[in-house]
């Protein structure tokens, strides 16, 4: 409850220093002080401290996975303030509205982890999406970001409308919208004129969700909004909202799949499901010419690992969507950090960059190194989970493999970065001077990644002990 | 605490080197930190001291950080220790641009290296094993020849294939084990039944195959040999190579034995397809890198071939040969580097008549060359004749064709000595000066060691014989 009301309360105060504040850093350093209350305040309520206790009757309920889920994205939103905060401020004239905006976009986060209905669930969808519908169009001058803006917000509201109706009909089947299982297992068992609503509700609830996690073939939106959107607030979409979506998905089918599932009929969905995401968003982000797009791309082919986690739920899966959504986010706010400094966004832009800024070529050598999975960094230990729950989870190996031959395939452009930026000659060049605390910065988060790469423990120990 | 300091030396002193500015700074401080490593693996080969070390790793996964060396992981451990300060003692003089990346990437290919030889769990095996690859990767993109960055490429994808592939086969394994722990004694005792240990054998094998390589999976390696730096090459060809193989000893046979018997025809003839063919290339090469390259396919092929041949006496020469084909090897590319870097070519086709001008050279070539064509008296000799004795009492044909490879071997090899260093003097070796200092000295203790062996073999027959996971 801590996270919920402060990071509503962030974004009102973040609004209102845009009134008071006229120095832009100032705001910059405002949204990290709130930031840090947040974090702090749901550290408090992680370890049993309910400073702010409201009764929600039932529609909410915390558990230690969805607290940690939080800290995570917190931190990883802080690592992204830090990183990004200068871009934020040069994306437009209204700095603070662009972070009280994220700061809803976070309450939006804290609902979804510790949802305990559908209408809870359907609220924090809303609350996540809606501020991002802004922040795409926020660059007003651009046409890219008009267009990527309206196609977000038409896309985003027929699948609102997908979600809706699912969750209509399973309310019209189990008179509740509660998740218990035995309401929705007679429901869906029964099979009577009325049983058929709940089957046909959770298939649209399914639909809409891959919607929101861009899952194939319910993709097409991302690569044009994650293009079309101003870099500094593609970083935030493609990391930690994404990784709140499936956080939410898995919450909400880890629950049911005991009831129709893990069923034959389920399992085959999600396979067709899983390798159509991989093979679009690895095959077509070969072809990509703009690392920008080839990003977007990657995060569909990322989302393809992380569904693993709904194919097999055992106690892998929750170490794994935990591990995954802090490599993942970690590294891809780490890329587009540097991205976003860059003069050029097509991979030549990169050539030489090793001489030009060697800092900025290491550490982003480690994040795409992560994205790659390769050991000894954070993204080996994600994969691993998501793999591993998978064969856990038996008669899946078929899967595995074909997985590991796309994460082959992904080493493939994310390599193609790291040739431009050591192998290839050319003079890369950054649009605004680096600073040292921007390098400093950049240094201990390829240093958290290397660290969780050797000792996973480093952030599972926090969870388990 | 040994096993750890195998480890540990070149991991620290990489990271020091990474941060040395001078280039020659990084280059004296590489040697001293390899030699540390080779007098620490020289101890290690005491048969009374305490060579096990154990920690806690990972224990919500059941990984431990365990090392431990028998005489399999001794002879190669001593192999990785030699070969470090060999190289570079003997390319001391070549220039690298930014040397201290150059050298501290070395030293970390030396950590990968031993780790993959010391580890007894096999995520950590695992962990080591892509240890070894990545500052390959880079060494090989970064100071590689002109095609450089797509032959590393290819070569990368290949083997990052094949480790991922391994990957699953560990994680099927780690889940069969009743405790669910990687140690390797759990792997052990594993009974598989015979479609599970059908299906991960493979998932295990085609990384070590690539990494050997055997044919058909060896495309990588010609352009990736030819295209590295050549102190790259040597640790390529002279101690990585040796990774696939070591593997299959240590890992994938015991596991498997009952689909090792199943599929052992199919990789035996594949590796002896892949030694006549390797060696059938080589006596057309014009080129000493590529020649070199493929007569270390034909080497590998008949490794491989006597491996799944599973006989004791055969087991020991390949056990031996791993360790004499790395140095032979090396001491071949220390030659081809001298002529390279005197000369400026490296084709048979525009030398000639060398031994007039670089006798010492020319002598000791042809040392290393009578030890590639494994005659008796050096070090080649035993371990060929091991092997090649396990290959006869399995089956008489396949031995009998994979002996076609010696003689061709012999063809390519002496073909090349002569074209270099007899006949008539060219133009490119009118005025070539004999080999000096750091390089002379360094092949000269490679000969030495080669002769040696092949006098007195037993020290390396009795290692062979201390093998206990």
């Amino acid at each position: 409850m801590n996270a919920i009301i402060l990071s509503a309360l962030c974004g009102v105060v973040m609004m209102f220093s845009g009134i008071l504040l006229k120095n832009k850093s100032a705001i910059k350093y405002v949204a990290i002080a709130a930031l840090l209350v947040l974090i702090i305040g749901n550290l408090f309520q992680f370890y049993g401290i309910y400073t702010i206790d409201i009764d929600s009757k039932g529609l909410l309920s915390f558990d230690r996975t969805g607290l940690f889920f939080n800290t995570i994205i917190f931190v990883a939103t802080l690592a992204y303030f830090i990183l990004s905060g200068s871009d934020i401020e040069r994306a437009g004239p209204d700095v603070a509205e662009y972070f009280a905006l994220i700061f809803f976009v976070l309450c939006g986060v804290t609902i979804l982890t510790s949802f305990n209905g559908l209408l809870m669930f359907f609220i924090g969808i809303e609350i996540l999406s809606i501020p991002l519908y802004i922040l795409t169009g926020s660059d007003k001058k651009n046409l890219k970001s008009n267009e990527a803006s309206l196609k977000y917000f038409l896309m985003g509201s027929f699948s609102t409308g997908i979600l809706l109706m699912g969750i209509t009909l399973i309310y019209g089947a189990t008179g509740s919208f509660g998740l218990q299982s035995t309401t929705i297992k007679s429901a869906v068992t029964g099979f009577s004129s009325a049983g058929i609503l709940a089957p046909v509700g959770l298939v649209l609830l399914f639909i809409s969700m891959c919607f929101k996690v861009s899952a194939a073939p319910f993709h097409f939106w991302a690569p044009d909004v994650y293009d079309g959107a101003p870099s500094v607030f593609t970083s935030f979409m493609a990391t930690i909202v994404k990784a709140a979506g499936f956080f939410a998905f898995i919450k909400l089918f880890a629950a049911k799949s005991e009831d129709f599932g893990p069923g034959p009929a389920w399992k085959l969905i999600l396979f067709v499901i899983i390798v159509a995401t991989l093979f679009i968003g690895n095959i077509t982000a070969v072809f990509q010419q703009s690392v920008k797009r080839m990003l977007a791309y990657s995060s569909i082919a990322q989302a393809g690992f992380m569904l693993f986690a709904l194919y097999s739920t055992n106690d892998f899966t929750k170490d794994g969507i935990l591990l995954y959504t802090a490599a993942y986010s970690f590294a891809t706010i780490g890329i587009f950090s540097i991205l976003t400094k860059m003069e050029d966004y097509s991979l030549d832009g990169f050539n030489g960059l090793s001489k030009s800024q060697p800092v900025l070529a290491f550490t982003n050598t480690v994040f795409f190194l992560s994205l790659s999975g390769i050991p000894l960094t954070a993204g080996f230990f994600a994969k691993y989970y998501m793999l591993a729950s998978a064969i856990k989870g038996g008669g899946s190996l078929s899967l595995v493999i074909i997985a590991v031959l796309f994460a082959a395939v992904s080493v493939y452009y994310y390599f193609k970065v790291i040739q431009a930026m050591y192998f290839k000659e050319g003079v890369a060049a950054t649009n605004t001077p680096i600073t040292g605390n921007f390098k400093v910065a950049l240094i201990v988060l390829a240093a958290i990644i290397v660290i969780l790469g050797i000792y996973p423990t480093a952030l599972l120990g926090f969870y388990y002990f | 605490m040994i096993p750890l300091l195998l480890i540990l030396i070149p991991v620290v002193s990489a990271i020091l080197t990474f941060f040395l500015k001078n280039g020659n700074a990084a280059k004296n401080w590489a040697l001293i930190a390899s030699t540390a490593t080779l007098i620490v693996g020289l101890y290690a080969l005491c048969p009374v001291c305490k060579l096990e070390f154990d920690a806690t790793w990972l224990p919500l996964l059941g990984s431990r950080f365990s090392l431990s060396l028998d005489g399999l992981s001794k002879m190669l451990v001593l192999l990785t220790a030699i070969s470090f300060p060999v190289v570079f003692a003997s390319t001391y003089n070549n220039e690298y641009k930014q040397s201290n990346a150059f050298y501290g990437l070395m030293l970390l290919t030396q950590a990968g290296l031993m780790g993959v030889f010391l580890a007894s769990d096999c995520l950590l095996f695992y962990f080591f094993w892509e240890l070894a690859l990545i500052p390959v990767y880079f060494l090989c993109s970064i100071w590689g020849g002109e095609k450089r960055i797509a032959v590393t490429f290819k070569f990368f994808v290949y083997t990052f294939v094949g480790s991922l592939l391994m990957l699953i086969g560990i994680l099927y394994l780690y889940f069969q084990t009743p405790d669910h722990s990687f140690a390797i004694k759990s792997f052990y005792a594993l009974k598989l039944s015979a479609s599970q240990q059908n299906l991960a054998f493979w998932l295990f094998f085609i990384a070590f195959a690539i990494k050997m390589p055997i044919f058909p999976l060896h495309t990588w390696q010609p352009d990736a040999y030819e295209q590295s730096p050549t102190a790259v090459t040597m640790i390529l060809s002279g101690v990585m190579v040796k990774m696939g193989i070591y593997a299959v000893i240590r890992w994938l046979i015991p596991i498997f034995p009952s689909a090792t018997v199943k599929y052992a025809d199919i990789i035996i003839i594949a590796s002896v397809i892949g030694m006549i063919y390797a060696s059938l290339i080589a006596i057309k090469q014009d080129d000493v890198k590529r020649l070199v390259a493929y007569s270390s396919i034909a080497h590998i092929g008949l490794m491989s071939a006597v491996l799944f041949s599973l006989k004791t006496i055969g087991w020991n020469g390949v056990m031996i040969q791993m360790f004499n084909h790395g140095i032979n090897v090396i001491g071949l590319w220390i030659v081809a580097d001298a002529i390279e870097q005197k000369l400026g070519t490296r084709k048979f086709s525009e030398l000639g008549g060398l031994a007039q001008k670089a006798p010492v050279l020319a002598i000791l070539l042809v040392v290393l060359a009578f030890a590639n064509v494994a005659l008796p008296l050096t070090n080649a000799f035993v371990g060929e004749f091991l092997m090649f004795n396990g290959l006869f009492q399995y089956n008489f044909w396949i031995a009998g064709v994979a002996g076609i490879s010696i003689i061709l071997g012999a063809v390519y090899t002496l073909n090349m000595v002569q074209k270099i260093f007899y006949g008539q003097t060219v133009p490119a070796t009118q005025n070539a000066l004999e080999i000096k200092g750091n390089v002379q000295f360094v092949l000269i203790i490679l000969v030495l060691v080669i002769i040696g062996f092949g006098v007195y073999p037993q020290p390396m027959i009795d290692l062979t014989k201390h093998i206990h996971p």
